[in-house]
């Protein structure tokens, strides 16, 4: 076992989402540079101040470009990072290393008017064919399996079968994220909450998914600024700090379609992530008073709360049920912002509702909410990261 | 209804590479067979340079195949906008996981998709969805 090397070192102090939307209008790099000042500027730092910038590998807006959009002329750590937010432990370990001071993380996607692998199957090949999809799916595509829904209704398939869980009531983790994303002016996609009848009655996609199994694409940046714990208590606002952080990868592992491992009804990137997390955090799970997973695919949420431990094998559909452990009064408030079923689905969106969790600003808010849990990659490599209040 | 295409659209050829390529060459001859560790007498899907239990490169070897398995998991694709616009939906695709433990993907051409469920035993086919490409497919298969 290696130290705690970045227990408490790094806080976020700074958040910023721009307009999200279906149909933005805007070219993904406009939304980066919005997102990125708004962000420092959130900090009360200036752009000078910045000199790391971290992103993920899928985002296509290279630093370069940033940083002369922004004037950020002094970079000294820039880096593309695995999927999902692990980008955030990159910049972590930078500022802990005493590589740089202050990084920014942005995220910047046209997901529900662009060009997106996720939400059309010729978009996926014609990325595929263009080089830019690095995703091998030579044992997919002829057979017509190609998009991440369809990917992902596999694994659920199984998941069902194999815990003799009654589909419908997968239901209540979209019914509960919709009652949030009701709340949260910035969640696009739920203006009022839905009933487990809406869902029952929702299309099959892909069978076994429906429509509202799935979280939607968005037009939208987003940037967030992290720098060292004891720098964050001067500033602006009220730190979030990184207590745990930690990154997932495990057997025969691809995005969506782990078909090779011996049990494909299951997260094991999450739970070994969720494990050296809650050891790096050195807390239990009965610790976290808020919780952010990824709810790309609304089935992911329960095999989430299995892998992390908050219950059993096989039970994480029945933790929902109802939805009175995961509303703001339960025992564990689960993606307290609408989430990606409410929010769209762009990584870093789940980290901004971490933060506003710690800062008390929150459309839902978590009443002294002091630990807040954030998981991203849940099917593919995943991380994760245990925010406190300073 | 069994699998169909829609006449005028390309099916997506698979990506051939030297990795690969034997497998593809056997569907081609209506064969079908199966990537194998010599060493570590494991088989291996999808096909790959090196074994990951001996990192040999050298150990790796095709072996024919009977073609048996059994359905492990499948979807049915019921929406245009997220379906293959060159099949007509429903179409089904199965994982299945074969006798010899690996598991692989394709449609099954034979059975609607409401007969389709975890356990069904199936056995490999071939189709030609259009000129120049034959791919592997299962059907059902008594038990």
């Amino acid at each position: 076992m290696t130290e705690r090397t970045l227990k408490d070192k790094t806080a976020i102090v700074g958040i910023a989402t721009t307009d999200l939307a279906r149909d933005g209008g805007r070219t993904e790099y406009s939304l980066a540079c919005e997102a990125v000042t708004r962000a420092v500027e959130d900090a009360g730092l200036e752009m000078a101040d910045i000199d790391g910038i971290v992103k993920d590998i899928s985002d296509g807006i290279d630093p370069m470009y940033l940083q002369k959009a922004v004037g950020i002329d002094n970079a000294q750590y820039c880096s593309d990072s695995h999927w999902g937010t692990s980008a955030l432990m990159t910049g972590a370990t930078a500022i802990a290393a005493g590589i740089c001071n202050a990084v920014v993380y942005y995220r910047c996607l046209n997901g529900g008017s662009g060009r997106r692998a996720g939400n059309d199957f010729r978009a996926a090949r014609e990325m595929q064919d263009e080089g830019l999809d690095l995703l091998r799916y030579d044992f997919y595509s002829p057979f017509g399996l190609l998009t991440p829904d369809g990917l992902a209704a596999m694994t659920a398939r199984r998941y069902l079968h194999v815990h003799g869980i009654d589909a419908d009531q997968v239901g209540w983790i979209p019914v509960v994220a919709s009652e949030y994303a009701a709340k949260n002016p910035d969640a696009v996609f739920f203006d009022e909450a839905i009933g487990l009848d809406d869902y029952t009655r929702s299309a099959l996609r892909v069978d076994p998914l429906r429509d509202l199994d799935c979280a939607p694409g968005v037009d939208g940046g987003l940037a967030i600024v992290l720098t060292r714990a004891d720098r964050a208590k001067s500033l602006r606002q009220k730190a979030a700090v990184v207590m745990g952080v930690a990154q997932g990868t495990s057997t025969e592992g691809e995005l969506l379609s782990n078909y090779s491992r011996p049990d494909i009804a299951a997260l094991p990137e999450v739970r070994l992530m969720g494990e050296e997390l809650f050891r790096v955090a050195g807390i239990d799970r009965g610790d976290i008073n808020v919780a952010q997973l990824d709810d790309r695919y609304a089935p992911y949420v329960a095999m989430q709360l299995e892998e992390l431990g908050f219950c059993e094998r096989g039970s994480g559909v029945a933790f929902c049920e109802k939805g009175e452990r995961i509303r703001v009064d339960g025992d564990l408030p689960l993606n307290t912002g609408g989430g990606f079923l409410g929010g769209g689905f762009t990584y870093g969106l789940n980290v901004i509702e971490a933060v506003r969790q710690i800062r008390g600003t929150s459309s839902s808010q978590v009443e002294d909410a002091e630990i807040s849990l954030v998981v991203s990659g849940a099917g593919g490599p995943a991380d994760g990261l245990i925010l406190r209040r300073d | 209804m069994p699998l169909e295409y829609v006449p005028g659209i390309p099916i997506l050829r698979p990506y051939v590479d030297p990795d690969n390529k034997p497998f593809w060459d056997a569907v081609d001859r209506h064969e079908f067979v199966l990537q194998r560790c010599s060493n570590c007498d494991v088989f291996l899907q999808p096909p790959r340079p090196m074994c990951p239990h001996c990192l040999s490169m050298d150990s790796l070897e095709w072996v024919p195949s009977a073609g048996r398995g059994e359905v492990y998991s499948f979807v049915v694709f019921e929406a245009d906008r997220m379906a293959y616009p060159g099949m007509k939906i429903p179409y089904v695709v199965v994982l299945v996981e074969m006798e010899e433990g690996v598991r692989l993907t394709a449609n099954i051409i034979d059975s609607e998709p409401d007969e389709v469920y975890i356990g069904m035993p199936v056995e490999v086919t071939y189709n030609s969805p259009m000129e120049g490409l034959t791919l592997y497919q299962f059907k059902k298969r008594a038990s």
